[in-house]
């Protein structure tokens, strides 16, 4: 497989500016002519279906709530970066690409990171004009405030409802066009096939969930903007209906997966408090701006956090980061927190938990000011925990959250499918191995409203409209089939077990062989487990009811069969790549001092996985990384 | 702790549905509500029962996918609160609760609990947005916003589009849902050039759907995960008053050269 | 030119009317008329405690004479009164059928309030009894068709004659429970049907209808009481 990331020549502040004008325009009366299909409505499917509907494209979008305004970006909550300035605190446009290079842990493209933080300001102007309702300042104007790992003002929010409100900009945009009749939308629709043509993506097979029915969809080009893949762990700060099928399936068509192994685990969570448990909440990082973590120095300590005094705590993340303490990154945070609990330092119900303490924010900023800041987030942490956080302090532990990981892009995120574009979380492009807090709004949103609407027109603009193609084709009628097929055998295996039984053994070997960190014993016994599981799925899963009706465990048991697949190929990413970078933690390289040791003499590259067959290995190919502006040097907090 | 439970159950929008009593055995007062149904589910799923199917999604009361009245009420006993954050902390062993789906005409029932709340994606898309194109936005602090205004605005734009405001209605209506939008836009400078347009399209295609009339009965904010106030409603017929007396036919575009 | 004009100013009000929220305002409106004619018929009622004048008349049948004085007055009066008690049934109708049959045609198997009042939940009762009331109390006080002995101008006569009789006193006492539970919500209703709201103000103008309902209330009842005791006689 050969991967061009297609970067324009020239300096990095001119490659955007250069490839636009570069690129072939559609004539506007045949904008309407060709139809694209979107994929996912979040952050960076709504906004590209809403912009390319704009631009009169004939765009289908699809989403599997019932909604558009329902997908998981809704859930965001601290904020999203942008380049702005206003605080002047000297950010700057070059300075957001460095700090996303450097967060990443030089595990992405310049080009691309620094197209992100070029277009980062455009966002906040195209979201305030939409009516998001930003936080202000008494003058009027727009306020910011510091978020996980840097140190500049540039993080917008609205509340602790950043993401929602974002995403119903979005989602109003979209809801626009299709008053306007350019973009049609179908909710309750889930992507279970890409279909390819003679090598171009040309449409998916989707089932309406309502009825049940299989329907081929036809189109120039296919944008899948399906989110992130976190649930393979079952327990994540996911969504429920998050999975990886429309991701899965491309990349089983010839799409290359790209670092599967960057998954993300974000510090601040609610800890797990039982088997029942079927999703994790994530408080936001901004918690760390006033809260201070901290776990007893003593082991086993069950004393109440109130009665262990000022000495006998320790403050780990201001001890071991003292530049950076309770803002570390978080891969850094989510790690510590692991190892103090490893030590049997952790605090609550099973010692999986460190105490997030206000007491101190509290005593010199006056409650009044932390209800403002924090309320929201206070009252749902009580809400779930029926503990109240002003007078005791938050437990909480690291979960996993995003994936850095995804398809393969090139620089006009177009996978190596021709036709097929990926956006947002479901591609690998900007974060490297590890995001930054704030970044993954901002990414979204620059993928669907400023870069999509270029690239895919240059894309179209070579392509004739329809080109013959209709659902009658024999790809169209096979790729149906083979849906139909793995439904029905789904259905007909009436095993023993639940498929949420099956979820939740997977994501148990997930996260105790390839979570937080990893080892190659570990990794190798979790092939094998996970393996076995896949094998055990398919003879012994109990999928009940019927096709043609509403069958929500049916929709589960096929995310499942591809996250039993997914969750190989992570395990295997894990296993070749033999550095620590970012959020993948090896345990065999690391310094002395514990901290994740790259090796970038062998791994600064991209591990781009490609489909090889049901029983052949998946081929790694590598797309090399090389760093011109942001110079190698390992990361350091401290 | 135990609980007994009537659920309603109705296989497809056009089949009747009914009440059945459910006993769930083994459950803590540490689940959420969905939890719970979860452990029915898998229950069910062991004895070759359809388990009862249910919207829900994020599972932290933002995506608003989640709903249905636990005894009578939308979302359940706790205020502020949707169904998937609501612990069993809040009943008793024992209990026994009443579970229905959201009851509109404008809300067909798909399954069991599951309802079709397509039409709020309808009345938004009569109006509920800034018309503005992508790249076509000016310099963002170009344009102060009144904090308090901006604050406001936010208070209405929390809005999940849960649908619970119309549950709890006695008479079926939407107006909250649509007050919330019409107050977010125009409470804020950008939404003020289509500010008529918007009241009069809103509220018409709320009618539209079928939604009932508001007689301020006050269940909606009642039962409002998001605490959205009444406030907007007035707000919303203000701006509906206004619009319906004051508003002009634009100009007809003549063709350039 | 001006037809178009007119048209479109027809066509202004029909949008306006059909909306729901033109309804509600036009309940409101009608509904404030109705509460201001109340007002100032509970306080011509109230001069029925005042023993008669130097002229040996009574005060109240003074009032009335003064109101009849002018009949053109008197008949632009009646005739307003009688457009918005018809346009607030034809609305409160239009609305009902809309809310209570239209709206949700499968009702639940519980339902429970948590913030409506009963007297929110009873306007559509509450609405028709005190309809029916107005047209018996009409027939009664204004045209004398039940009254025993009606003399017309004899107010203070007509009223007891009226009242000694138990079953209409208590009709008329039940009646303006209605109306006082009518108003228990109207009052404040008409305002947020208008878009009259704030938070500081709201809740003071709630508790002001509250307390503006219940002395309607007492005012109107206390005059058959006053009656029956033998206190007004």
């Amino acid at each position: 497989m050969k991967l061009d990331a297609r970067i324009p020549a020239g300096p990095i502040e001119q490659k955007w500016d250069k490839l636009k004008f570069d690129m072939k325009l559609v004539n506007p009366a045949n904008k309407r002519k060709y139809k694209v299909i979107v994929v996912g409505t979040g952050l960076a499917g709504g906004s590209a279906a809403a912009s390319l509907g704009e631009l009169s494209y004939n765009v289908e979008a699809f989403c599997y709530q019932d909604s558009p305004r329902r997908a998981h970006s809704i859930a965001a909550q601290g904020g999203i970066n942008a380049a702005k300035n206003y605080q002047n605190d000297n950010d700057s446009v070059f300075r957001l690409f460095y700090d996303t290079v450097k967060g990443g842990d030089f595990r992405s493209r310049e080009a691309n990171v620094y197209r992100l933080a070029q277009l980062s300001v455009n966002i906040i102007d195209q979201c305030v004009a939409q009516g998001v309702p930003f936080a202000r300042e008494y003058g009027g104007l727009l306020a910011n405030r510091s978020f996980g790992g840097a140190q500049v003002s540039r993080t917008f929010y609205a509340r602790g409802q950043t993401g929602q409100q974002l995403l119903l900009g979005a989602y109003q945009a979209l809801e626009r066009q299709v008053k306007a009749g350019t973009v049609k939308m179908f909710p309750r629709h889930e992507m279970l096939e890409l279909v390819v043509i003679d090598g171009r993506a040309r449409g998916i097979i989707a089932r309406d969930l309502v009825s049940g029915e299989i329907e081929p969809h036809v189109a120039d080009a296919v944008i899948l903007a399906t989110g992130g893949y976190g649930n393979v762990f079952y327990l994540s700060t996911n969504a429920k209906g998050c999975n990886t099928t429309a991701i899965w399936r491309a990349y089983k068509k010839g799409a290359a997966f790209a670092n599967p192994c960057f998954t993300q685990i974000h510090p601040t969570c609610i800890p797990v408090s039982g088997d029942y448990q079927s999703k994790l909440t994530l408080m936001s990082e901004s918690l760390r701006n006033d809260g201070r973590i901290w776990v007893p120095k003593k082991k086993e300590d069950t004393r109440p956090p109130s009665q262990i005094p000022e000495e006998e705590r320790d403050y780990y993340l201001e001890r071991m980061y003292p530049a950076f303490g309770n803002l570390s990154p978080r891969d850094i945070a989510s790690r510590a927190a692991k190892r103090v609990c490893d030590e049997g330092r952790g605090v609550g119900p099973g010692g999986r938990g460190v105490y997030l303490d206000f007491a101190d924010a509290i005593r010199r900023l006056g409650r009044q000011t932390i209800t403002e800041r924090y309320g929201n987030l206070f009252e749902m942490y009580e809400r779930i925990t029926g503990e109240d956080p002003y007078r005791v302090p938050m437990r909480i532990f690291p979960a996993v959250h995003y994936a850095m990981g995804g398809l393969w892009v090139d620089y006009h995120l177009m996978s190596t499918i021709p036709g097929l574009f990926v956006l947002g979380e479901a591609n690998f492009s900007d974060h490297g191995a590890n995001r930054l807090g704030a970044s993954a709004l901002m990414q979204g949103l620059a993928d669907g409203y400023f870069v999509i609407p270029y690239t895919l027109g240059n894309f179209l603009a070579g392509v004739k409209p329809g080109d013959g193609i209709t659902a009658d084709h024999a790809e169209f009628a096979a790729a149906r089939r083979a849906v139909e097929e793995r439904l029905r055998r789904l259905l007909a295996i009436q095993g023993k077990r639940t498929v949420d039984s099956f979820h939740r053994e997977l994501g148990h070997i997930m996260w105790e062989d390839c979570g937080m960190s990893r080892h190659r014993k570990g990794l190798e016994s979790a092939l094998g487990r996970i393996r076995a599981l896949r094998g055990e799925y398919w003879q012994n899963v109990k999928v009940v009811g019927e096709e043609a009706e509403i069958n929500q465990a049916l929709e589960k048991a096929g995310r499942v069969a591809d996250f039993l697949e997914l969750g190989e190929l992570i395990c295997r990413d894990a296993l070749e790549r033999k550095e620590s970078c970012g959020a993948h933690f090896r345990e065999e390289y690391q310094t002395p001092d514990g901290e994740a040791l790259r090796n970038d003499a062998q791994f600064a590259h991209v591990a781009a996985w490609e489909y090889a067959g049901e029983n052949a290995s998946p081929i790694r190919n590598i797309e090399p990384l090389e760093f011109e502006y942001v110079h190698l040097a390992q990361r350091s907090y401290k | 702790m135990k609980l007994i439970l009537h659920i309603w159950r109705q296989k497809d929008r056009q089949s009747p549905g009914k009440m059945v009593r459910y006993e769930v055995q083994n459950v803590n007062e540490h689940m959420s509500f969905l939890e719970m149904l979860d452990v029915l589910n898998e229950d069910l799923i062991a004895r070759n029962q359809d388990p009862v199917a249910f919207d829900h999604d994020c599972r932290e009361g933002i995506c608003g996918s989640c709903g249905f009245m636990i005894n009578g009420v939308a979302h359940g006993p706790q205020r502020g609160t949707t169904v998937c954050q609501l612990h069993l902390r809040h009943f008793k062993d024992g209990q026994e609760l009443w579970l229905e789906p959201w009851r509109a005409r404008a809300f067909p029932v798909l399954k069991d609990l599951i309802v079709d709340r397509s039409a709020f994606d309808r009345i938004i898309a009569a109006g509920g947005y800034v018309s503005i194109n992508t790249g076509g936005a000016p310099e963002a602090n170009s344009l102060p916003v009144e904090k308090t205004k901006a604050d406001l605005a936010m208070d209405a734009a929390q809005c999940i589009g849960c649908g619970a405001c119309v549950a709890a209605c006695p008479n079926a209506s939407a107006s909250l849902f649509t007050a919330a939008k019409i107050s977010h836009l125009a409470l804020l400078p950008q939404g003020e050039a289509e500010r008529e347009r918007r009241a009069l399209n809103m509220v018409a295609q709320m009618q539209a759907e079928l939604f009932g009339a508001c007689t301020n009965h006050g269940e909606c904010e009642a039962v409002c995960p998001k605490g959205i106030k009444l406030e907007n409603i007035a707000r919303m017929n203000r701006e509906f008053v206004q619009a319906a007396c004051l508003h002009r036919e634009p100009a007809r575009e003549t063709g350039g050269a | 030119m001006t037809t178009v004009a007119i048209n479109q100013e027809a066509e202004r009000t029909i949008t306006f009317y059909r909306s729901v929220v033109g309804k509600k305002v036009m309940m409101a409106v009608t509904g404030f008329l109705l509460f201001g004619f109340i007002v100032m018929h509970l306080i011509g009622n109230l001069l029925i405690y005042l023993p008669k004048d130097s002229h040996g008349q009574w005060p109240i049948d003074v009032y009335s004479a003064q109101l009849h004085a002018i009949p053109e007055l008197l008949w632009s009066a009646r005739i307003i009164l009688l457009v918005a008690v018809i346009l607030h049934i034809i609305a409160a109708w239009q609305l009902s059928v809309l809310n209570k049959l239209e709206a949700r045609k499968q009702g639940y198997v519980r339902w429970t309030p948590v913030a409506s009042s009963y007297a929110s939940r009873t306007m559509v009762w509450s609405g028709p009894i005190i309809l029916l009331y107005v047209i018996y109390h009409l027939l009664d006080l204004t045209f004398g068709a039940f009254n025993p002995g009606f003399e017309f101008g004899q107010v203070h006569r007509n009223i007891v004659a009226s009242f000694t009789r138990p079953p209409v006193a208590a009709f008329y006492i039940i009646a303006n429970l209605c109306l006082a539970f009518h108003l228990y919500h109207g009052l404040w209703s008409m305002c947020q049907s208008v878009g009259i709201a704030h938070p500081r103000y709201t809740p003071v103008l709630k508790i002001a209808s509250k307390v503006i309902a219940v002395a309607i209330g007492i005012g109107f009842c206390s005059i058959p009481l006053a009656v029956l005791s033998g206190l007004v006689r």
